[in-house]
Parts: structure tokens; C-alpha cells; sequence
């Protein structure tokens, strides 16, 4: 990315938290049999140094287990082999030099279990057994790298990407006023689906760079007004979110029934909703007043038997705007 | 400060949704009701959020609000559906056959706290 140089004195940005955490995360979720090497280059206790020098060099390893009677007995490293060549010894066999108390992992273990071991005991790498304690792979440090990196580029690369394109839309496209309209059409009556308008443009708002609090005040926002299209709009409705670097536009439209006393509508806790529907814990008669609280202007326009628009608008600090200022804006708490 | 891993002992909550590790997982409070548009005005983020209700729309407000795990309570299921939406969206689900006061109660005396 061209902000690389930059990164060392700048705040840890969202963007890199969460990239952290899902590396924690990882630990825990991939196990050791996923990232370990099975392609053994096991040696026999008699085997000579010089051999296994030979060894070394041919597979490009630094280090093998020990095997004798199929049995695990020990490892030998690149430093056990160091030691011999120092004392000119590498006609000695590897029993003489091997590390005999060996650490192992069981296979089905989270990678977390292996990290815990390399912390503590400062060993380059481990064998791998399964529930019968039989060897099955080794694995190193490098291993755990490349295997989290593997995973991770499987599931960020393309949130990753999405975002960092999203993030420079504002800056990439020049106009004397660029903005970015989302539409969703809301159905009357589908219970299932509500929160899905509200989670994709949260999540669309967080791609384009917005800090978390403001998506966070335009998710909460548009969810009650996505929930009141599906409550109580006849037809249901449609849903448009108009996003500038400066500001977001929202607005909520339907064709019916209208609300009656719109001064009513925001008293908190008062709610025409059926009981049917307060049963599931709708029609709380909190919605308005939710949705006034999330945003900088609210603006209701309505005609009784006509239908009903709603208007809702969230201005941005200057720090806060989308574009050029985003990098700036991606630590939390900010606001 | 409690994990929900402590939590879920503590309570022997099952957890309806993946494992995951709930020992790195700490709420920051509590919220209880039943009324959707309350929680959306008054849970705080990363809040543990005790409710009877179990339909997919739960799922999609502990999102908005980034919960840290909701307690369903009085043995009520959510379909199947909601079950694999909150796995998507990272939610935690909980059931539990005690009543929701029992619940706060008990979560209160773990040290759970609003600010």
C-alpha cells in the first residue's frame, strides 16, 4: 500500500485491530495438522552426522526427528550438527548428538497450544503425534507464519480489498460534488429480512471509511425506519442513503396509511402497532425517537392516506469525512 | 472483569451459535428487555443483551449494536435460520431455561454492571 512508510508512528487503525484479533482469532481456530510439515525426513539413531548433514542440505531443512522402532527419540538440529562439525566428530552417530527430551503436539490441537510451547521452552520446532502418540509431521514457527498468512489472505483478501477501493472512491472519482446513492426496497410484512437494508449499508459505510460511531448512528438509524416500513407501511417501502464525504442523506418513503399525528408518532411509547406485532417485541413506540437520537436532522413529512417520507440527515466533523481525510479518521473513540 | 466463558459456566447457558474462544470475549454491561426499539436505545456496545425474544431480528440488532452475546431465555429457540444468520454476522447465542430476572441476577453478582 503506498501508506506503508508512514506506518510506524501512526495510530493502530481499525483496519489493522481487526487484522490482530483475526490473527488471535486464527490461532485458536486452525489446528496443528493444518499447518504442519507431514513430509517427514525422520532419521535413525545410527544414522552419521555427516549424513545427516547431507540430509539437511538436499531437503533445505534445519532440523529432523529421530526415530528408531518407529518410535519417537529425539530431534536433531542444525546446532546439534554445528557442535559435531566444532569438534570434528561428524563420523559420530546422531544418537550422540540429538536432543533427547523431546516436546511434542498432538495433531488435532489449535495452533495457540504450538505457540504457547515455541514461547516457553525457545525450541525452532516441534513433532507432531497423534492420539497414539505416532509422529505424523513437525512443525516450525515458519509453518504457523505461512499457514495463518494462507489464512488469512483467504478470508481478508476480499474484504480487504473491497474496502481499500471502497475507501479511495472519494478521492479517485473527481467531480465538483461526488455522491454515492444506495437504494433498498423494504417489503411490508417480511419480519425475516428486517436488518438486512440497516447491516449493508453499516457495512458499506465502514468499506467507504466512515468511523465506526457513524455507522454505527446510521445502522440504528435506518433500522427503525426499515422495521416502521415493514410494521406499518401497506405496501412497504423503499430506502435510499445518499452518502457524500461530509455528510449522509437518508430517507425513507412509502405510499400509505400516513401518519396521522405526527407530534404523537414521537412521543416515546406511543405506537399504533398491532399486538400481534408488539408480541415480538416490536411497536414500542421508541422508533422516532431512536432515529432523532441517531441523527443531526430529522425531517417527517406525511399526509394521511398518502404516505409518508421521512428524512434523516448525519453532517461529518471535518476529521470524520470520507476521502482524503479518511486516514486520518480510522481510530476508534475518536469521536 | 468477567468473560462469557465464565459466564456460560457460571450460568450453564448453551451456546447456540460456533464456539469460539469466550474466554477472550469480555462484556462490557448488561441490557434487559424485550422491547426491540429499548435495546436499540439503551444497550451499550459489546453489552450482554437478556431477552424472551428468539426471532432472526435479535440477530440483526445485536449486529447494529456490536452485543457481546444475547441470553435467550425461558428455553426459547431461535429457527434454525437466525441460528445461521448470528453465525454469520459473528453473534453469540445463548439459551438458557432460567427466567430473564434470574439471569440478570446472576450476572449482576459476576460483577456485570451498566456505566
Amino acid at each position: 500500500m503506498d501508506d506503508e512508510p508512514l506506518r510506524k508512528d501512526r495510530i493502530i487503525t481499525d483496519g489493522a485491530a481487526n487484522l490482530i484479533s483475526r490473527v488471535e482469532e486464527l490461532a485458536y481456530e486452525l489446528t496443528i495438522d493444518e499447518v504442519m510439515t507431514r513430509d517427514l525426513k525422520a532419521i535413525a539413531p545410527g544414522t552419521k552426522m555427516g549424513e545427516v548433514m547431507e540430509t539437511f542440505r538436499e531437503a533445505r531443512i534445519s532440523g529432523a526427528p529421530v526415530v528408531a522402532n518407529g518410535e519417537l527419540i529425539g530431534v536433531v538440529s542444525l546446532e546439534d550438527l554445528i557442535r559435531a562439525l566444532r569438534e570434528s566428530n561428524i563420523e559420530a552417530p546422531v544418537g550422540e548428538y540429538m536432543t533427547r527430551m523431546v516436546l511434542t503436539v498432538n495433531a488435532r490441537n489449535p495452533l495457540i497450544e504450538a505457540l504457547k510451547v515455541f514461547e516457553q521452552k525457545r525450541v525452532g520446532r516441534l513433532p507432531v503425534v497423534d492420539d497414539d502418540n505416532k509422529l505424523v509431521g513437525i512443525i516450525t514457527k515458519g509453518d504457523i507464519t505461512s499457514g495463518v498468512m494462507h489464512a488469512l489472505e483467504y478470508d481478508y483478501q476480499e474484504e480487504e480489498v473491497r474496502r481499500y477501493r471502497a475507501r479511495h472512491l472519494f478521492e479517485d472519482i473527481v467531480s465538483d460534488r461526488t455522491s454515492l446513492t444506495l437504494r433498498y426496497k423494504i417489503q411490508h410484512g417480511a419480519f425475516a429480512q428486517g436488518g438486512n437494508a440497516s447491516s449493508h449499508i453499516k457495512r458499506a459505510l465502514l468499506r467507504l471509511g466512515a468511523s465506526p460511531q457513524i455507522a454505527r448512528r446510521c445502522g440504528i438509524a435506518i433500522y427503525e425506519a426499515e422495521m416502521n416500513l415493514i410494521i406499518h407501511a401497506t405496501h412497504g417501502g423503499m430506502i435510499r442513503v445518499e452518502i457524500e464525504p461530509h455528510r449522509i442523506l437518508m430517507e425513507a418513503i412509502d405510499d400509505g396509511p400516513g401518519i396521522y399525528d405526527v407530534d404523537l408518532a414521537m412521543k416515546p411509547g406511543y405506537s399504533t402497532a398491532p399486538d400481534s406485532i408488539r408480541e415480538l417485541g416490536f411497536g414500542a413506540g421508541m422508533g422516532l425517537k431512536n432515529i432523532q437520537r441517531c441523527v443531526d436532522d430529522m425531517y417527517v413529512d406525511s399526509t394521511p392516506g398518502r404516505g409518508t417520507r421521512l428524512e434523516l440527515r448525519i453532517n461529518m466533523q471535518p476529521q470524520e469525512s470520507l476521502g482524503d481525510a479518511t486516514h486520518k479518521n480510522l481510530t476508534d473513540g475518536g469521536a | 472483569m468477567t468473560t462469557l466463558q465464565n459466564i456460560i459456566d457460571q450460568l450453564g447457558l448453551i451456546v447456540l451459535t460456533e464456539g469460539r474462544d469466550f474466554s477472550q470475549v469480555t462484556p462490557a454491561s448488561g441490557y434487559a428487555s424485550d422491547l426491540l426499539s429499548c435495546v436499540m436505545a439503551g444497550a451499550q456496545k459489546r453489552s450482554v443483551w437478556v431477552t424472551l425474544q428468539a426471532h432472526a431480528n435479535i440477530v440483526a440488532i445485536a449486529a447494529l449494536l456490536d452485543l457481546s452475546a444475547i441470553i435467550i431465555t425461558e428455553g426459547a429457540m431461535p429457527d434454525a435460520a437466525s441460528i445461521a444468520r448470528a453465525n454469520e454476522e459473528g453473534i453469540n447465542l445463548l439459551s438458557t431455561q432460567k427466567q430473564t430476572f434470574t439471569v440478570v441476577g446472576r450476572l449482576w453478582e459476576l460483577g456485570l454492571r451498566t456505566e
